[in-house]
């Protein structure tokens, strides 16, 4: 019985590599892409041929794009570091991380609400936001280790589909719990004044909250590098990544390491909360969704399981989400292209992953979730 | 011998259930003959009955949870009011109607079309709902709702659905009528507000694709190009989206005066903050939809300044019941001032279901009630000169009660709702009625 078994699967194996090897499948890939190449560059030169205010934009416009694309990366990048690092060291998709970024981002808010109340956010702005995001970090932190400790480790396991279905719960659990205690109402972050307005910085209108996201995002991802390169616990985490069993055997305690990667994404996780909500003012319970689908596609699309995969995936994807729309799209006088961005970003994902399936920087081995 | 006595049994209840049908028929006969001869087992769609000892039951279908609940939680109120007043005073003791108690079951519509669909559904199944005050939003009404209870017979008497097509000749269904405005109207005089008091001659707007935001956006578009101005961007948003800043930048490029976007919140409330810093000189204006207390909560410093416009509450009619009697019985039943704009007409809606079934209900010997669907709803939509909170009613044969209408333009922080200033009155202010824009 086994033996037959055995014989269908190396028979169909053989049905795919010979399939594989058609040359029409080629072709029609390549006739994809010289199709694909094409509408873009008819897309942008159209667009890039209106002149501004009638279907085209300024110069100063398309800088706008780039600056909200990559302080909207930056947060992207900082979050898809957690899926990454969870996904390289215990090969499982942690769907709950979006959740772990909101749980911060209540924390910070109840600080900042109460800072602003009093008056201390704006006389020591400094002080104020950095200990909304440290009670923000530490929340985070505390959630993404609980959430190991109770959802993932009892399962380790367990056939791979499993956690993935208690990630799912998990997420959904936390999510309703938090609509339980503190209401479905987006409630406003308050920013401190500082950060409100803009400066000018190469002849550019900035605005500064997004500067402070860009700066704050690059300095997490340096410190965090590091981390994983300098330090004898990042060098057990990568030890645990490239083979668990090896690694414990050569005296690495790998329930220790795999909570600290569930740390450290949890505080990176918490720093993006206060990063989201400072520029779009307001929390609210299912705020970790989307982002946290986003900061997901951004994983997979720079490679999960690779640190600079995400860092490159969250700036691509926050940048593909700003200009995207604008310089394709409009092109072909589509109305309101900005409503389509999601549509468009998983469009890019789709073809990114039809010629690199393990993503821009992975290494190419294909996983099934 | 087993068939035998299976037999008798079947036979027993047999006799059994004809003396019933008997008897319910003799009862039957005789409330129907008391009133113009309406007989509940022929005429289209039944009576509601309601026995002597039980409530008669209305139904709610409003949004009240989640982003939008203080617009659902407000009408909610208006028609808890209204059944407090049914004795003439708004004391917090309920009233009674042909001596019973009236009942109010509150569905949620989650400002959806899924909700609608999920409530609509439940009220129509429910035989002892006499009529349904709702919906709050107009997609969980439009093709929803208003067709499922239709098809029932039973009456959906919305408070704040504003959508043109709703009572668009193609599209009204018939047996749902409303005494909020039509949007032509809201959207006329936006139109006329920015051309004319604020003397903008371009302006953009961003709706959210659901039956409100487009119909208000395209009625504003329609009568600000027939006054002369020039629409410069008709853009359209995922309701759930946080982020509008590369959307608001690409509006910039038309360098619009005015940015009128009738949504929800909290898109409405964050569109305001985040066109505070990408297009600062441009007026920025919202609608009925935008204008709740939510709103102060999200854009924070960035709602000073900003326009919404609504129904005129600081003229309704009756304005001493309004302002003496009704807002200060709302603070004290519940604790705030209104949450949004929408609670009169709520109110309105609900007494003249009372009217209406007054009139109609047929009171049996024996204290119990049959209430004839389509003679219900016929009463209703020949409201005519009904002096409400709201003003005077009139219903249309397409369900449109609201005919002449007072819009206000309120500008925040002085909005007439709890977090803005209960007490404001409109920075501009106009009357249209509904035959003029058509």
């Amino acid at each position: 019985m086994a033996d037959r078994e055995g014989g269908v699967a190396r028979v169909a194996d053989v049905r795919m590599s010979r399939f594989e090897r058609l040359p029409w499948r080629r072709i029609i890939l390549l006739i994809l892409s010289i199709g694909l190449i094409t509408l873009t560059i008819i897309g942008s030169v159209a667009t890039l041929s209106k002149p501004p205010g009638e279907g085209g934009y300024s110069g100063a416009t398309w800088a706008g794009f780039v600056v909200d694309g990559i302080s909207q990366g930056a947060i992207y990048a900082l979050i898809a570091i957690g899926y990454t690092l969870v996904y390289g060291i215990l090969r499982m998709i942690n769907f709950a991380h979006g959740e772990v970024m909101m749980t911060g981002a209540f924390a910070g808010f109840f600080f900042a609400a109460a800072y602003a109340e009093s008056g201390f956010l704006n006389r020591h702005p400094i002080t104020a936001m950095l200990i909304v995001t440290l009670a923000a970090l530490i929340v985070s932190m505390i959630v993404a280790v609980l959430l190991e400790r109770i959802a993932y480790r009892p399962l380790r396991n367990a056939p791979r589909l499993v956690p993935l279905i208690t990630a799912i719960g998990a997420s959904l659990f936390i999510q309703n719990a938090f609509r339980g205690f503190f209401g479905p109402q987006a409630r406003g972050f308050p920013r401190p004044d500082i950060l409100i307005g803009n400066v000018e910085l190469f002849g550019l209108e900035i605005p500064k909250v997004r500067i402070l996201v860009v700066v704050v995002g690059l300095v997490c991802m340096v410190l965090l590098q590091g981390f994983v390169a300098r330090t004898r616990t990042g060098r057990s985490m990568r030890a645990v990544a490239q083979d668990r069993e090896i690694a414990s055997l050569m005296g690495i305690d790998v329930n220790r390491v795999i909570m600290i990667t569930f740390a450290v994404g949890g505080i990176l996780a918490g720093i993006a909360a206060v990063l989201f909500a400072t520029t779009f003012e307001q929390v609210r319970f299912d705020m970790g969704f989307k982002v946290g689908i986003a900061a997901f596609t951004a994983a997979v699309l720079g490679g999960i399981g690779s640190i600079g995969g995400a860092v490159l995936g969250g700036f691509l994807l926050g940048l593909l989400q700003a200009i995207g729309p604008a310089l394709i799209l409009s092109g072909f006088g589509i109305p309101s292209p900005f409503a389509l961005k999601d549509a468009f970003t998983f469009l890019v994902l789709v073809l990114v992953l039809v010629y690199r399936p393990g993503g821009l920087l992975g290494t190419g081995e294909q996983e099934k979730v | 011998m087993k068939h035998q006595r299976w037999f008798t049994t079947l036979a027993l209840l047999g006799v059994l259930s004809l003396v019933a049908a008997a008897c319910a028929s003799d009862d039957d006969g005789g409330g129907g003959g008391g009133d113009g001869g309406v007989d509940c087992a022929t005429v289209e769609f039944g009576c509601v009955e309601v026995s002597a000892d039980e409530p008669i039951t209305l139904g709610s279908l409003l949004s009240i949870s989640g982003d939008t609940a203080s617009l659902g939680t407000d009408s909610n109120h208006g028609i808890e009011l209204a059944i407090d007043d049914l004795d003439d005073t708004l004391d917090g003791t309920p009233g009674q109607l042909l001596d019973h108690d009236v009942e109010l079951q509150q569905e949620d519509d989650l400002c959806s079309a899924e909700g609608g669909q999920a409530g609509g559904t439940a009220l129509a199944n429910d035989p002892k709902i006499a009529a349904v005050i709702g919906t709050s939003c107009s997609s969980s009404a439009l093709g929803v709702a208003d067709k499922l209870l239709s098809d029932k017979g039973i009456l959906l008497f919305s408070p704040s659905n504003t959508g043109p097509s709703l009572t668009a000749e193609d599209q009204h269904q018939p047996f749902y009528a409303r005494t909020a405005h039509n949007d032509k109207i809201q959207g006329a005089i936006v139109a006329e507000f920015v051309f004319n008091e604020l003397g903008l001659d371009t302006a953009a707007t961003i709706n959210d694709e659901s039956p409100y935001a487009a119909g208000l956006a395209e009625a504003f578009r329609t009568n600000f190009e027939a006054a002369g101005g020039t629409i410069t961007a008709v853009e359209q948003i995922d309701s759930g989206d946080q982020d509008f800043s590369a959307l608001l930048r690409s509006i910039a490029e038309g360098n619009p005066g005015a940015l009128y976007f009738p949504d929800f919140n909290p898109a409405c409330a964050l569109i305001t903050k985040q066109a505070a810093d990408i297009m600062p000189d441009a007026a920025l204006l919202g609608s009925d939809g935008c204008l709740a207390t939510e709103f102060f909560g999200t854009a924070g410093d960035a709602a000073d300044g900003v326009y919404a416009s609504s129904p005129d509450v600081t003229v309704f009619q009756g304005g001493d019941f309004y302002k003496n009697e009704f807002l200060p019985a709302y603070s004290e039943q519940f604790g705030t001032a209104p949450t949004s704009v929408f609670h009169a007409h709520a109110f309105d809606a609900t007494n003249i279901v009372f009217d209406a079934i007054e009139a109609v209900a047929i009171q049996n010997d024996d204290g119990s009630l049959s209430i004839p669907r389509q003679a219900l709803r016929d009463a209703v939509f020949d409201t005519s000169g009904y002096q409400g909170i709201t003003g005077t009613i009139t219903c249309t044969p397409t369900g449109d009660c609201a005919t002449d209408v007072t819009i206000g333009i309120f500008q925040a922080p002085g909005w007439p709702v709890e977090g803005g200033d209960p007490n404001a009155s409109a920075v501009y202010s106009d009357t249209k009625s509904l035959a003029d824009v058509s």
